[in-house]
């Protein structure tokens, strides 16, 4: 490989640095939500997804375990995942359970949910949590928003990891609902520009 | 002298995650305005090493055409 190493291709570690954090204290879930607005920055006023390409922890996460520690079989992922049927869908799906995340935390905020100290995996199973509630002083719905984003970036990792051992290392990357959004705004803004996308 | 391969990115089913460009060994393939991944034909030696990593497996390898 000719390409010099960068300062960001060491990113993987961040995602690792994330998970673990949240595992102790679930308040540092809100850093997760950079992994959110930077790709959505990028190509908003870039037009491009260098989040993507060069940024994203997780798809270089992928990339170390899959690639260098060889933890994939390495097969062509199913022509269906990356099919844009099913990335679009499963965009809209993932940000309806997202807003479901947030109207649970609104919920909490309004005084007509309480907070649930545990990590909601895959939609449908909750992990308790309750040990990375360590600082009890700032507003429930802080704490709430916490473990539902933990939860939410807990569940892509396991469907990532899941993926990667199935099938190539950035197999997640081919329906990664931030990537799929990334990717259609950058296609919309190119559209204005000119005709050949 | 030009290798007697390279590869072709399907630039609609490309999901542009830009995990082609960390493998190319010439530099030959970026990703074009977060749209699709473009190949430099002419650098490009069709080392396959792209198409192995690709998540929508969807980079081929073409033969060149021979110009007498």
């Amino acid at each position: 490989m000719n390409r010099r190493k960068h300062w960001y291709d060491y990113l993987w570690i961040w995602s690792i640095l994330f998970f673990a954090l949240g595992f102790f204290n679930i308040l540092f879930a809100w850093l997760g939500l950079l992994d959110l607005f930077l790709p959505l920055l990028f190509s908003l006023f870039g037009g491009n997804k260098f989040f993507c390409n060069n940024l994203c922890g997780r798809g270089q996460l992928f990339s170390v375990l899959g690639g260098r520690l060889h933890c994939s079989r390495q097969k062509p992922t199913p022509r269906w995942m990356s099919s844009k049927g099913f990335r679009y869908g499963f965009l809209i799906f993932f940000f309806a359970m997202f807003g479901n995340m947030l109207f649970q935390t609104y919920l909490v905020g309004a005084g007509a949910g309480s907070l649930r100290q545990a990590v909601k995996l895959f939609w449908t199973f909750h992990v308790p949590w309750g040990w990375a509630y360590t600082v009890e002083t700032v507003p429930h719905w802080v704490t709430q928003f916490s473990f539902g984003f933990y939860g939410v970036m807990l569940t892509s990792l396991l469907l990532g990891l899941i993926v990667m051992l199935l099938y190539r290392p950035r197999s997640w990357c081919a329906f990664c609902p931030i990537g799929t959004m990334t990717q259609g705004i950058c296609k919309l803004k190119q559209r204005g520009k000119s005709s050949d996308v | 002298m030009l290798s007697k391969r390279y590869a072709q990115p399907n630039e609609h089913r490309c999901v542009s995650c830009g995990a082609c460009t960390k493998v190319c060994p010439r530099d030959a393939i970026h990703i074009f305005r977060g749209c699709y991944a473009l190949v430099d034909t002419q650098a490009c030696v069709g080392c396959k090493k792209c198409t192995k990593v690709c998540p929508a497996d969807c980079i081929a390898i073409l033969d060149r055409e021979v110009s007498a």
